[in-house]
């Protein structure tokens, strides 16, 4: 068995009526990409919130690599190796993609210069060969609202790979993507993870790209993990097939 | 982006150049030139903030506390130089920014620019108030300060306060715009457009924030100390509402796009209300209210902005 990266414990967190996690326990181990899957307000998201610091929950505990996170702020736990994309990618719009790049390896570094410039940090050919990675170096000098919605996700999961993160969360990668592209970014994504040695864990309402990318999925459901296994295991279960996937 | 600017950075060299040597040859100029430099050594300040998408509408209380640290000085010590008024000015600007900061940089918009407002109230009220000390709103008059030992006839010296302020701006404009092109001015910008994925880069948007809010409220004290000297004075109205309102004026007016624009819009204000106020006396008012709102309809990015507009409009777009 790998390490266990992630860990959660009991967690449990409620937004009035509605119980998002009930008790939940769940263990993301090294190497894996683990997808997270279940009806739309089911509390999926609401972990990956949880883990990264956005919410607190209440009851329960997040570790990483052993050290309690449970409420620590996201900056505290991206500068532990936990990074994130978003399923509407966060960039900073008004600025090229390599000065967003450099933004996050000044960051990494702790202690941005106020004097030096930015284009000429020595990080630059590194942040370049990210770009590169996730095929959207031609995009570089490109003001980031300028980019299409495919390839502003791309650059958002290099933004979180400039980390150099242990583990990415990442919320819908495909969502908001045409369908035809879709596999084309999966197989760039999971290539770039895979280069980098980074664990994954991803939020996806496509089956189709579940099957095909996740080394194991959990199904998160009426604020429980109903079922944890293997793409073909729980994709093959008929309460799973009839309740989540709808068919 | 400094490449694409080269056009405004010409028209700032141009600039310093003209506040050289224009006075030489109208000597009424130099005291003008010297309190547009001032001023925009100030609205360099307002510009950094407007980076992060915030404005101060207090900030005049770190020109004030420029200005009475000089005063101070000169009331209860005596004597004095400029060298170490500036160093006071300085000094006291920027101890007050940080506690002021630490307060401020917690929130954002109209709440952060009604806070500022508040804190520079509350100063303008005990200057006003703690008579035995600051003289009410008579204010307390600054003599004029040697430098480096050296005593000036005024003649003379408003060419020596005009140089000095001179040699500031151009350190100062140079140094904002190198702090605008590196990481912490990138990451500046970073929280007006998206504060969240900053956070989630690791980095703490406040403390950034903070940085840049006590790098600008020291500008804002060196140039109070400035004003201080060369209009010989320091009075609580230096500190009101009306006199922050002014600096973001003149950051609207130049534009917040480029350190440039602190210079730019300090002139026009300026030289526009040295005019108007020869001409109309006490409607001066109306004529800088009709230039602001012209800049607002025709040049919502100020003057610097009216070069970027030229050039896209001769790209073909709008």
């Amino acid at each position: 068995m790998a390490n266990i990266l992630l860990s959660a414990k009991g967690i449990t967190i409620r937004f009035g009526g509605v119980i998002a996690a009930d008790g939940i326990d769940l263990d993301v181990h090294e190497g894996e990409n683990l997808a997270i899957i279940g009806p739309n307000g089911a509390g999926k998201t609401t972990f990956l919130n949880i883990s990264t610091g956005y919410l607190r929950p209440q009851a329960g505990h997040v570790s990483f690599l052993g050290r309690d996170i449970t409420a620590q702020l996201p900056r505290t736990i991206t500068r532990l190796g936990i990074a994130r994309a978003f399923q509407i990618p966060q960039l900073f719009l008004d600025q090229t993609v390599i000065e967003n790049m450099l933004i996050a390896a000044a960051s990494l570094g702790g202690h941005p210069s106020g004097f030096k410039a930015l284009s000429g940090l020595p990080e630059a050919p590194e942040m370049e060969r990210l770009l590169a990675l996730v095929g959207v170096e031609q995009y570089a000098g490109r003001k980031a609202r300028e980019l299409p919605e495919g390839q502003r996700k791309l650059v958002d999961i290099a933004l979180a790979l400039a980390l150099k993160p242990r583990l990415l969360l990442m919320d819908e990668p495909t969502s908001g993507v045409a369908s035809s592209e879709k596999f084309g970014i999966m197989d760039i994504l999971t290539a770039a993870l895979a280069k980098e040695k980074v664990t994954s864990v991803f939020v996806e309402h496509d089956m189709d790209v579940v099957e095909r990318y996740a080394s194991r999925v959990a199904v998160w459901s009426m604020g429980k993990i109903q079922k944890i296994g293997t793409p073909a295991d729980v994709l093959a279960d008929p309460k799973v097939r009839e309740h989540v996937i709808g068919i | 982006m400094a490449g694409r600017l080269t056009p405004i950075a010409l028209g700032a060299t141009v600039f310093f150049l003209v506040a050289a040597a224009a006075p030489l040859f109208v000597p009424s100029w130099a005291t003008l030139f010297a309190l547009i430099l001032a001023k925009g050594i100030v609205v360099l300040g307002i510009i950094l903030l407007l980076q992060a998408g915030q404005v101060s509408f207090g900030h005049a209380m770190f020109f004030t506390t420029g200005a009475y640290a000089a005063a101070f000085w000169g009331k209860f010590v005596g004597g004095g130089d400029i060298v170490l008024y500036l160093a006071l000015g300085a000094i006291s600007s920027t101890v007050f920014g940080l506690i002021v900061g630490l307060f401020v940089v917690r929130y954002r918009e109209i709440f952060f620019g009604m806070l500022n407002l508040a804190f520079s109230m509350v100063l303008w009220s005990l200057l006003e108030k703690m008579f035995h000390y600051t003289n009410g709103a008579d204010g307390i008059r600054v003599a004029r300060p040697t430098l480096l030992g050296w005593a000036f006839t005024p003649e003379t010296f408003q060419y020596v306060i005009l140089y000095i302020s001179l040699l500031i701006a151009a350190a100062a404009f140079i140094g904002v715009q190198r702090y605008l092109d590196s990481p912490l001015g990138h990451m500046l910008r970073a929280i007006k457009s998206n504060e969240t994925r900053l956070e989630y880069l690791g980095t703490s948007a406040r403390r950034v924030l903070l940085v840049g809010y006590v790098i600008s409220a020291m500008l804002g004290g060196i140039g109070g100390t400035l004003v201080a000297i060369i209009q010989q004075i320091a009075t609580p109205e230096f500190g009101y509402w009306t006199k922050s309102g002014e600096f973001v004026f003149i950051a609207i007016l130049g534009g917040g796009a480029h350190a440039f624009g602190a210079f730019a819009g300090a002139a026009m204000f300026e030289i526009v209300r040295y005019f108007a106020a020869a001409q109309l006396a006490n409607a001066w008012q109306l004529i800088l209210g009709v230039v602001l709102i012209v800049i607002i309809l025709y040049a919502p990015n100020g003057l610097i902005g009216l070069r970027q507009r030229d050039r896209r409009a001769k790209q073909g777009g709008r």
